[in-house]
């Protein structure tokens, strides 16, 4: 469908910002191609026209950029694209599983999205969140520790629609406590992040597994982490989704000042 | 008694506002930054040297002579390029660390910068983690109103702009050119080397790329001394560096500890393999380094040790399988992974990695001949020091090591005309758990 004028003078507006981030304007295109996904959903043939003409390349240019990345989708996806890692450690804790039981329970094949438009799954590789295996993906935020039950729990939770007022929310386990859209998600790779960096979890469990057991032995730095934890932490939520506690919750050590961050030089680092 | 552990990067991550910037100074931080500020960039760059800091992306070129190869004096803009796109399978310490540190890899990238006279850095980060790209344009935002960024940086006349880049999904970008063609628009794929990226990088201009947990070692080196970074760690492999314990163990997490820590040491810290089973086999650094088995247990995990003992430090990826696995599908699915990621670039390793695909999962089927393990074998001599990048050499690496150590479980699967295993039992809820 070709571009909207609406939807054309939308794409103008942030394309010019985009391509002066850069002292090189093809340095744009990923983030020009993340903005078309935000605007339609997927890259378009109108989208690749869009950008060729931004940044005066070939269509044919802008086409071997879309098909070398894999999260550039030709076609539309869900609102909600589910991706489960099938990388080995995934995969044999369990990621397996839980992508042969999501394909069966949703009928669909790799990034076709569900009759209703909610919801489209792929397999994906490594995505750097190994300690908390098996793990699930919805658009770019972690699902940690999945089981073949907590992860069509969470998809029919999806399409059931948990952004509408007094329903169930679902949160990342470590991420943003609203999950945003699929094209919510594309713009802010583009650049434009929304208000919820300050909100979500800072580490769970896995992530602070060495620092709560180096407490314990007393071989930390004495860090005024423990007067941190009192101070204000923004807008946190509570859980994400209820599967875990934090951590860090021990602490023991802290006598070992050889090592103590407070022996550092003063400085003059309270400039700001 | 010897810590064990040593968290100085991972510190703070406890604290509950440790990615603000109020959170990362009350732990000490952007301390370093004035102080680097006041000394000569070739005077930091010494210090970087002296401190004996070795990449932390897999390569463990050492950071300072690194950047001691960018020239001076020339008039083309220079560039820093941090190295965000952790993708190596098992590898995950990165994307943890910008989500609660992000300014300490902020500080550092500023550090860094004046040190080889770059006005402009990148941060380019894989795009699939969403609240990472919130926290770090977050955290450049706040740093620019700090004063930490822009112009004139503390009164300096140091002035430096940093630009979050989010990729979009290729592992080949994490090789450091590949990145950079990746970084200009194009698709990602390596360059011809020399030139290195030290004279013709970004925008053929002089260009440093360094890992995130290289860029974020340097303001406790600037702040705490080179000496009392090189005190931990071995005599070629100095400072401390995160572990990542994952797969079949007690507690999988991160563990910051000197360089030289060994697994035994690491497992014990962390209750174990999960309870009721034995160690297998493990990769020290993320696939594309030789897996190691039960007797590697108390090899020093630095990069002499790992050498040695016929692998790689790569990033401290240390992926834990029992002996519940099949060392066939796990070798496999990783070899899908490289055939799924090759960049098609060159004949070695688009073809090897597409054919070695086709003979494992004929294998694993139990379909297999000995004579297809000597065609594999065959195929990976034919792709080690013939591929345009590391990536090739990389992915032989499971291929090999895994034939070397489990011979037999290969043809076992050839004389039941199947896979011995049961998937079922090496997921995590396999034994009640969860």
């Amino acid at each position: 469908m070709p571009l909207s004028d609406e939807a054309r003078a939308r794409l103008d507006a942030d394309a010019g910002e985009i391509i002066g981030r850069y002292p090189h304007s093809r340095s744009a295109l990923l983030p020009l191609l993340h903005l078309v996904q935000a605007e339609e959903g997927y890259v378009s043939d109108d989208g690749i026209a869009y950008c060729a003409d931004r940044l005066g390349l070939s269509e044919a240019e802008v086409t071997a950029v879309v098909s070398f990345y894999t999260m550039y989708k030709r076609r539309p996806v869900g609102d909600y694209h589910v991706g489960v890692c099938t990388n080995t450690l995934c995969a044999i804790m369990g990621g397996d599983q839980i992508l042969a039981d999501l394909r069966e329970h949703l009928g669909v094949g790799d990034d076709r999205p569900t009759p209703d438009g909610k919801v489209s799954l792929e397999h994906v590789e490594c995505n750097a969140a190994c300690d908390y295996a098996p793990v699930v993906m919805v658009n770019w935020e972690f699902f940690d520790d999945m089981t073949p039950a907590s992860a069509r729990a969470l998809v029919d939770g999806l399409r059931a629609g948990h952004d509408i007022d007094g329903f169930e929310i679902i949160a990342p386990s470590r991420g943003a406590p609203r999950l945003v859209t699929w094209k919510e998600a594309a713009r802010i790779l583009a650049g434009f992040p929304d208000d919820q960096a300050t909100a979500g979890h800072t580490a769970g469990r896995a992530t602070l597994a060495g620092l709560r057991i180096a407490k314990e032995h007393g071989w930390t730095p004495d860090t005024p982490a423990a007067a941190a934890e009192a101070a204000p932490a923004g807008d946190r939520p509570q859980d994400g989704g209820g599967r875990r506690t934090g951590a860090g919750a021990k602490r023991g050590g802290g006598e070992n000042t050889a090592r103590g961050r407070d022996e550092q030089s003063a400085g003059d680092g309270s400039t700001s | 008694m010897t810590s064990v552990l040593t968290p100085e990067l991972t510190a703070h991550w406890d604290a509950p506002d440790s990615f603000t910037l109020a959170g990362y100074k009350r732990a000490g931080g952007y301390q370093a930054l004035p102080k680097a500020l006041r000394t000569g960039p070739d005077e930091i760059i010494q210090m970087v040297k002296n401190s004996g800091l070795r990449g932390r992306g897999g390569a463990g070129f050492p950071t300072g002579v690194k950047w001691g190869f960018i020239p001076q004096g020339d008039t083309k803009p220079h560039y820093l390029v941090v190295n965000a796109d952790e993708s190596e399978p098992g590898t995950c310490k990165d994307i943890p660390l910008m989500l609660a540190s992000p300014h300490m890899l902020i500080e550092g990238a500023i550090i860094a910068s004046y040190a080889i006279r770059a006005a402009r850095a990148f941060i380019y980060v894989r795009g699939e983690v969403l609240h990472v790209v919130r926290r770090l344009h977050h955290a450049v935002a706040e740093a620019y109103e700090a004063g930490y960024l822009g112009e004139n940086i503390l009164g300096s006349g140091f002035s430096l702009d940093i630009t979050v880049h989010a990729g979009a999904g290729a592992y080949e970008c994490g090789e450091e050119t590949a990145l950079l063609d990746s970084l200009e628009g194009k698709r990602g794929q390596p360059r011809l080397k020399p030139p290195f990226p030290a004279t013709s990088g970004l925008y053929a201009s002089p260009t440093v790329v360094n890992n995130v947990e290289s860029i974020a070692s340097v303001p406790f080196i600037v702040a705490r001394g080179a000496g009392e970074f090189a005190a931990l760690g071995t005599e070629r492999s100095k400072g401390f560096g995160i572990f990542s314990l994952t797969g079949h163990v007690t507690t999988p997490g991160q563990y910051e500890a000197p360089l030289g820590v060994t697994l035994r040491q690491l497992l014990d810290l962390a209750g174990g393999v999960r309870a009721g089973h034995t160690l297998k086999f493990w990769t020290p650094g993320g696939s594309s380094t030789p897996i190691f088995t039960d007797e590697h247990l108390d090899v020093p995990l630095d990069f002499e040790g790992t050498s040695a003992a016929g692998s790689m430090l790569g990033t401290r990826a240390l992926q834990i399988f029992d002996e519940t696995t099949c060392v066939v599908r796990a070798t496999l699915r990783w070899t899908e992974f490289y055939q799924h990621e090759s960049c098609g670039k060159c004949t070695p390793c688009r073809e090897g990695t597409y054919w070695m695909v086709r003979v494992l999962d004929r294998l694993d089927h139990g379909q297999g001949t000995d004579e297809d393990l000597d065609k594999l074998l065959d195929i990976c001599d034919n792709i080690l020091g013939r591929a345009f990048c590391p990536f090739g050499d990389g992915a032989i690496s499971p291929v090999v090591s895994s034939i070397k150590y489990f011979r037999d479980e290969f043809i076992e699967h050839g004389k039941r005309g199947g896979c011995p295993f049961d998937p079922a039992a090496s997921t995590v809820w396999a034994d009640g758990g969860r």
